[in-house]
């Protein structure tokens, strides 16, 4: 497993920064060779000779569903790239501005070839902080980056009031909770911030959920309210929760559920259903699933409709056996998806 | 004391070892020359028993593709160079795509050659006219007809038959998805392609007829047809895939042979250029010649796991000679005892 070669997918609008962070990675010294697949070809002003251009030829898979695409011109790079697998240690992928990054990490799970020698590290998001809240106005697109990262680079705060950036972020967490949020000028983040992040490794899925499961206090709201779009809370809408802005996106949600064991003769046939019909609408999964009689941890994640899972570590003694779940997506029904789990209790 | 009988099943005697030390991308014999096209960017001329020619074809870059009408070894670099190289050790740039990979490369026997970076095509003729077409997505596998000058484009959603003296659209054969590799029988009447979604397709000419071939565990990433054009081999499974091609209908209704059954995927096929036996090469570096008629089976390298999966085959003309090389720098010939 460790000598698959990890992949870093860098999203985010032209202008963000994305460029600025590459040439960051390519010029330290970190005593790491990447390799860059980029599609603003040129955008680069560095000498690379693993720098390869790219397409962005997304493709769907034969059985029928739009949501099932891989990126076809990355499965023939990465396998070109292979053939000179000693020239470097990892390899990132920048996408255009406009791309939807389930391409790019569905490649990742369904391919063979690919996932035999390469495995997918972290999404990173590049965002400007000045322009953001317009972006999610008008840019499907951006909120889809948002969505679906697990790092959020939050770039340009100096060009912002603070009160700007408290907003810019409420509306990025009303989106995304559970992304690692990092505020920088010039893309000033340190790099291990945004490589070798194992986002997608199961085991350290637990490892990132503090940043979404101890956000406890006063801010379960959002658990509550994402069901409830007629109340007028669209994405101009604010509340004061005691001085915390909370936004309400209203069409990109996130749902998560806390619940004690799990029958896995109920949860795995639910969870397979429940993606293959609302799988277009499910842009990540996450879980963390406590099974009756079963000593480990199962864990699983999905993009769309590809579900990966595994039992990994033992439940540690006096680890609290609790189920945990995470989706964010587009019209998610919460109400519909909670009760579904709380039917697999048990 | 007599010695040993050696075992009749094993050739393993009569195969000398070259390292290459790198990943071999490709495989042929230039004249009696066994060549190998390497990832580094260099070509390997293999000039007797333990002595290499390293030949820098592809100077800093790398070997993506190659491909050989046996009088030179024609390789696409991630330089966007198109190079041929001859058994002397001179190399030509016979083409140059601006530092754009070239990810599909195919040579006709007349010495015309085609390759593909990004979506654009470029045939070249045997007088060194160039051509150009842009694809409707990036072509992934190209060929020759096997008459005429006329090259078959796989791409997604099916294959383009284009003449490239011609200004004329290129004839579409459709299917839905991602196309690989193509192959074109030696009779004009099939074209074949390889699937992203571990099957192949193929189209019976004029009349473009659909023929699925299914069932694999994994993708079909190496053809090759006998010489009498009967049969296609294929690799992808956990035996070699050999399709019966000899009826018009081709193989529909008919259940392929399986040769060479192992736990270890094949991963390269190459029939011999006069007799119905099939060189097969595995994941785990195992390596056998398999008689079609009785599934005979004769070892030619045993499985070597660190050194990877057989990346290329190759015959000389006559049949004597075999060569082969590995993901892991592992390459070798095999003389066939006479
Ligand atoms: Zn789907
Ligand atoms: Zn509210």
């Amino acid at each position: 497993m460790s000598d698959k070669i990890p992949v870093t997918v860098l999203t985010g609008y032209l202008g963000a920064g994305k460029t600025t962070l590459l040439n960051r990675i390519l010029t330290e010294q970190h005593g790491k060779k990447y390799a860059v697949i980029v599609n603003e070809f040129g955008e680069i002003g560095i000498d690379n000779d693993l720098v390869v251009g790219a397409d962005e030829e997304v493709f769907e898979m034969n059985n029928g569903c739009i949501c099932c695409t891989v990126r076809g011109d990355l499965i023939r790079i990465i396998e070109g790239l292979m053939k000179r697998r000693g020239k470097f240690d990892a390899i990132i992928v920048e996408t255009t501005g406009l791309a939807d990054p389930a391409p790019v990490a569905q490649t990742f799970f369904v391919d063979q070839d690919v996932s035999d020698k390469a495995r997918l590290d972290a999404v990173v998001t590049v965002a400007d902080a000045k322009w953001l809240t317009e972006r999610l106005k008008d840019a499907p697109e951006a909120k889809n980056q948002i969505a679906f990262a697990d790092v959020i680079i939050l770039n340009k705060t100096d060009l912002v009031s603070p009160e700007e950036l408290a907003e810019v972020e409420a509306r990025i967490r009303a989106i995304n909770p559970y992304a690692t949020l990092h505020r920088t000028q010039r893309a000033a983040v340190p790099l291990d911030a945004v490589l070798g992040r194992n986002a997608f490794d199961l085991d350290r899925i637990l490892a990132i959920e503090p940043a979404f499961l101890e956000e406890g206090e006063g801010h379960h709201h959002h658990h509550d309210h994402d069901h409830d779009h007629d109340h007028g809370c669209g994405p101009g809408c604010a509340h004061d929760h005691g001085g915390l802005k909370h936004y309400h996106d209203e069409h990109m949600q996130s749902v998560s559920i806390k619940l004690g064991e799990v029958d896995p003769e109920k949860f795995m046939p639910w969870i397979n259903d429940l993606t293959q019909r609302e799988g277009p609408k499910i842009l990540r999964s996450k879980g963390i699933l406590a099974f009756k009689n079963e000593p480990k941890r199962f864990v699983f994640q999905g993009v769309h409709m590809i579900l990966d899972g595994d039992l990994q570590r033992d439940w540690k003694p006096g680890e609290e056996r609790q189920s945990r779940l995470v989706f964010i997506g587009r019209d998610l029904d919460a109400e519909m998806i909670r009760a579904g789990a709380q039917a697999c209790a048990a | 004391m007599s010695s040993p009988t050696p075992s009749i099943t094993s050739l393993t005697q009569f195969v000398v070892e070259h390292a290459a030390g790198e990943h071999v991308v490709a495989a042929a014999f230039l004249k009696q020359t066994p060549t190998l096209a390497l990832a580094d960017g260099s070509v390997l001329l293999i000039v007797g028993e333990g002595a290499a020619r390293k030949v820098e074809a592809h100077p800093d870059a790398g070997i993506l593709t190659a491909a050989s009408d046996g009088a030179a070894l024609v390789t696409g670099g991630d330089d966007g160079r198109v190079v041929r190289t001859t058994a002397d050790g001179a190399t030509e740039e016979v083409g140059n795509s601006k530092g754009r990979w070239i990810d599909a490369l195919a040579v006709s026997p007349s010495g015309a050659l085609a390759w593909a970076a990004g979506k654009i095509v470029t045939a070249r003729d045997d007088k060194g006219r160039l051509r150009t077409w842009q694809a409707p997505s990036t072509p992934q596998g190209l060929c020759f007809a096997p008459k005429g000058y006329r090259v078959a484009v796989s791409h997604y959603n099916g294959v383009s038959l284009w003449f490239p003296n011609t200004e004329a659209e290129p004839e579409k054969l459709e299917w839905k998805g991602s196309h690989l590799d193509v192959t074109w029988s030696a009779d004009g009447r099939f074209v074949v392609t390889s699937m992203q979604e571990n099957s192949l397709h193929g189209w019976r000419l004029p009349e473009k007829a659909d023929m699925r071939m299914t069932g694999y565990p994994s993708k079909t990433r190496s053809f090759s047809w006998s010489h009498d054009g009967n049969w296609l081999a294929t690799s992808g499974a956990d035996a070699a895939i050999v399709w019966p091609f000899s009826s018009k209908e081709g193989p529909m209704g008919k259940p392929p042979r399986e040769c060479g059954i192992r736990p270890a995927k094949v991963s390269r096929v190459a029939f011999h250029p006069g007799a119905l036996v099939l060189a097969v090469g595995y994941e785990d570096g195992f390596i056998l010649l398999v008689r079609l008629n009785d599934g005979a089976e004769l070892l030619v390298r045993k499985a070597d796991p660190e050194r990877g999966a057989v990346t290329a085959l190759a015959w000389d003309k006559r049949g004597k000679h075999l060569v082969f090389g590995t993901e892991g720098g592992a390459a070798g010939v095999l003389t066939l005892p006479a």
